[in-house]
């Protein structure tokens, strides 16, 4: 019978001929850790009596979520994690280097084929590079931390084929944010999902990370994609390690497979408080924002901010509005510094901050006020997100984040067209 | 594992940012996270939760971060046992390894009420309204998830595990 990439995946890093439904113990290849997650792993590591972390130099730990520490309370937790990290020869990716999601694939801790866990629910990212990659909890790393291993109930996968082409305006955000509001939040919860189809094909490495992000906001245990050739570039440019490709066999089974032609796609925004809550633009157009986010580990990267710079070339922020930008990574920083990406997008009145999650994760770095309508680039729009109950989130892409921060109200970027 | 206790009952899709906000993760300590747990759902709910309580919700309860501080910060806060249609996937298995009792069971989840006294009885999955009488049948854990569970959690097992070997 013929296997899905997750069941390929864990069948070999288990050593079972794994299907659906199989419980298995599976050898882990990279281990990581965020600042939110990292102290009560440290914990449960010593709770355990853990002595020692196995395979250091595949795992690591990355201060992102409150980076620079923005209190007393955190900073105690950020010394802990680079206390353990040096006392267990681990790697720490300290304030500044950037958020988890975008340094582990872009360090080349990770590829096709790769078995990953992290603590963190967005670890899914690594998906479309090929690699079985899940968020887990701060005990279950700290097991994994130890071993080497960890258990996995081997999901059922649910398959979405994307045909057509992605028209003009309209991108992998767009994409994912219209198929999450299709199959609901709990759409593919416990289950695998593979993305593929010409649509998915046509779209750069930057957009599919941004898609596989997102599987965690339909419930899915993973967001897989297949190695294609651009794929095999960008991990070659990346990393000096091997890594093995898993594509599908044509006769696996799909607990669903679900068509989509994308080529009429609007550009789509998910409304308060829900990511699966998600409508065309046209259908928000004209609401006032007060603040824009761009940024993130979902659109973060050096193709998303030149996506808006090349909407606020010549252009200003509309004065009511704050626009915070938050590159992924300092190798995304430098990138936008040498491109002049990020010298438009200051000149048009953005507020640039080190790269991190802060505003996504409302640790630090642009809380909004109460009642105000914030339009952002994040997975996620839950209610007191952004550390203010009292506050609206719209999810976008970054086109329709920059354009809206250009008229202070949610705007179509389509009307910036040339 | 027997449990006796108060409903406190929540919606549908309840998300870890409501559960436990993120500007809260600056502490590991229970009672802290317990202080805030639910804060953007209810925010009376920590200053009123009784000890033993069972909390219900509808469904993919849980949803969103990986963050384990949000069962810490429910078993914390005084609730005994989570019953809800389903669970988000980390969340689940993070409530298993910290030792918080959960259920997946639709028709309880419905009927039961704010303020009903229930009996949980976790190994069969039974659970009895005792105020509405009425009985609701829920898939309990596999053996070894309940050898986890019962031991208040992964790290205990893993103890107790190494204690054997040595």
């Amino acid at each position: 019978m013929g296997k899905t990439i997750a069941e390929k995946i864990l069948s070999k890093k288990s050593g079972q001929n794994a299907y659906v439904n199989d419980i298995v113990v599976a050898d882990v290849d990279f281990r990581m850790g965020q600042d939110g997650t990292s102290p009560l792993a440290i914990r449960a590591f010593e709770a355990m009596q853990g002595t020692n972390v196995h395979a250091p130099e595949r795992a690591a730990l990355v201060i992102d979520h409150s980076a620079p520490s923005p209190l007393e309370g955190v900073s105690a937790l950020h010394t802990l994690m680079r206390k353990f990290a040096v006392e267990n020869g681990m790697t720490l990716y300290d304030v500044g280097e950037g958020v988890c999601h975008q340094l582990i694939p872009e360090k080349g801790h990770v590829g096709p084929g790769s078995l990953v866990i992290g603590a963190d629910s967005h670890t899914c990212t690594y998906g479309a590079l090929n690699a079985f990659a899940t968020g887990v909890g701060s005990t279950d790393l700290a097991a994994a931390l130890i071993s080497g291993k960890m258990w996995f109930k081997v999901p059922e996968t649910i398959k979405f084929v994307c045909q057509g082409k992605l028209p003009a305006g309209v991108y992998s955000k767009d994409l994912i944010l219209f198929l999450i509001s299709q199959v609901t939040a709990d759409g593919a919860t416990y289950m695998a999902a593979e993305y593929t189809g010409e649509a998915i094909k046509e779209l750069s490495v930057d957009a599919r990370l941004t898609i596989s992000n997102m599987a965690i906001e339909m419930g899915a245990k993973v967001g897989l994609m297949e190695a294609d050739d651009k794929v095999l570039e960008w991990v070659r440019s990346h990393s000096k390690k091997e890594f093995e490709a898993v594509s599908a066999d044509p006769d696996a089974s799909y607990a669903a497979v679900k068509e989509y032609d994308v080529s009429n796609l609007d550009p789509y925004v998910a409304k308060p408080h829900r990511v699966d809550n998600g409508v065309p633009v046209g259908e928000v157009a004209g609401t006032p924002i007060q603040q824009a986010v761009l940024g993130t580990c979902t659109n973060g990267r050096l193709e998303d901010l030149s996506i808006a710079a090349r909407l606020l070339e010549g252009r200003k922020v509309h004065p009511d509005v704050r626009l915070i930008v938050a590159p992924a990574s300092r190798q995304v920083y430098l990138e936008a510094m040498d491109t002049g990406v990020l010298k438009t997008l200051v000149q048009a009145g953005a507020a640039v901050v080190t790269p991190g999650c802060g505003p996504c994760v409302g640790t630090h770095n642009g809380i909004p006020s109460d009642g105000e309508n914030v339009i952002s680039t994040a997975n996620r729009n839950f209610k007191g997100r952004m550390a203010n109950n009292k506050a609206f989130i719209y999810l976008a892409s970054p086109a329709t984040v920059a354009a809206s921060a250009i008229k202070g109200e949610i705007t179509d970027p389509r009307e910036f067209l040339e | 594992m027997q449990i006796k206790g108060c409903v406190y009952k929540f919606g549908e899709d309840v998300d870890t940012d409501q559960i436990i906000p993120a500007r809260y993760l600056n502490t590991s300590d229970p009672s802290e996270l317990a202080a805030h747990c639910m804060e953007d759902a209810d925010p009376t709910f920590a200053g009123r939760v009784q000890p033993d309580s069972v909390m219900v919700a509808g469904k993919n309860f849980g949803c969103g971060s990986s963050r384990e501080h949000a069962p810490i910060a429910i078993k914390a806060a005084g609730v005994s046992c989570v019953i809800a249609s389903t669970f988000a996937r980390i969340f689940y298995r993070n409530a298993i390894n910290i030792g918080l009792p959960i259920l997946e069971c639709p028709e309880a989840a419905v009927a039961l009420q704010e303020g009903d006294e229930v009996k949980v009885d976790i190994a069969n999955g039974l659970i009895k309204n005792l105020t509405h009488p009425g009985e609701y049948q829920a898939v309990p854990f596999p053996p070894f998830m309940q050898k986890i569970v019962s031991r208040g959690g992964l790290i205990n097992y893993v103890s107790e595990r190494m204690k054997d070997r040595a």
